[in-house]
């Protein structure tokens, strides 16, 4: 793990919008400059600060999205209706705009692109954020360490960096995926529509003696669905790491 | 809403207390005994501050509350932190 990356006692820092991409028509990516970011942990949050003119403020973690790197960070950011933060990063946040962060946050949630594996992610939504970090830190590392993600959405349209994720799992090098469909597929498609289940997760070569790490990362139903079905088909509950989000998250 | 998160959301608070990492820390629940990373503890943050509590056996953990330029900090659940401290 990049223990220099958590070392240190955190404070507030302002960084500088840099670009903001739309990943689907509710959730953005925010690319923030921030000059002596010292990069992170694939895995690792932010917290992010709102203030008004008035002096109230309002604070939510967000994970980071990008590979690890210094000066520079990414966050995606899913727009909650009834949010009181995500609707102004998402609708009013623009490129040149300040942003106040602290982080990178959390050693516990996180991996080290040296570690050999085999790695299961599982991602309910935009809980895939955080293990987009760890499958991006892979690539950037040239890491051959077997990977499967698991990634539940509610439809197509919902999807978070599509286009990616399938150039990455084309490239064979040990990268492999399965979309979960909870309301509706891809037009056309003959795939099943429901939750997750215990025969997406147990894939060949990727049952309990495959031994994977195993992180997952969604809403905190969905989360403890997971956890539940990998250790009832036999994962050791010590290798399988959790992150859970919730309302509070907007 | 009584819905709970995880340890991961202790982070960021403790992260201006200590100047090393909580949620990769293990903790000894004083109830039950269980050791285990912070960041598996059940944090429900709609209480005033953040509380967490021991997943195994359920009973409050931690407890941190910041309002007005002061925090408290409540860790008689813990009879044990086990911290990183690379270096030595």
């Amino acid at each position: 793990m990049a223990r220099a990356a958590v070392l240190g006692r955190l404070t507030w820092q302002v960084g500088t919008v840099a670009e903001i991409r739309e990943e689907t028509a509710t959730a953005h990516t925010i690319v923030v400059d921030l000059p002596g970011w010292p990069g992170h942990a694939a895995g690792q949050h932010v917290d992010v600060r709102l203030t008004a003119d008035d002096g109230y403020s309002a604070q939510r973690s967000y994970s980071i999205a990008s590979a690890p790197g210094p000066d520079r960070l990414e966050l995606t950011v899913q727009r909650l209706e009834d949010g009181e933060v995500s609707p102004y990063l998402t609708d009013t946040l623009k490129p040149g705009y300040p942003l106040e962060l602290r982080g990178p946050i959390g050693g516990w949630f996180v991996w080290d692109p040296a570690e050999p594996g085999p790695v299961l992610v599982v991602a309910g939504g935009s809980g895939v954020v955080p293990l987009m970090s760890m499958i991006r830190a892979r690539a950037a590392a040239g890491s051959a360490a077997p990977f499967r993600l698991v990634y539940s959405v509610r439809s197509p349209e919902t999807v978070l960096y599509a286009a990616e994720l399938e150039r990455l799992s084309q490239a064979a090098d040990g990268f492999q995926m399965s979309y979960v469909y909870t309301r509706s597929g891809p037009p056309g498609a003959k795939v099943r529509i429901g939750r997750l289940n215990p025969v997406v997760l147990s894939a060949a070569g990727w049952t309990s003696a495959a031994a994977p790490a195993v992180f997952i990362c969604g809403p905190t139903g969905f989360v403890e669905a997971a956890a539940s079905l990998l250790v009832k088909a036999g994962h050791d509950p010590g290798a399988i790491k959790t992150e859970r989000f919730g309302p509070s998250g907007g | 809403m009584n819905t709970h998160l995880d340890g991961n959301v202790l982070g960021g608070t403790l992260g201006e207390i200590f100047a090393v990492d909580i949620t990769s820390a293990v903790g000894q629940c004083a109830s039950c005994g269980t050791s285990e990373a912070m960041g598996e503890a059940l944090v429900y943050t709609d209480a005033p501050g953040l509380v967490a509590r021991c997943r195994t056996c359920g009973e409050v953990v931690l407890r941190v509350n910041r309002t007005g330029g002061r925090t408290w900090l409540d860790m008689r659940g813990i009879s044990c932190l086990e911290l990183h401290t690379p270096g030595e």
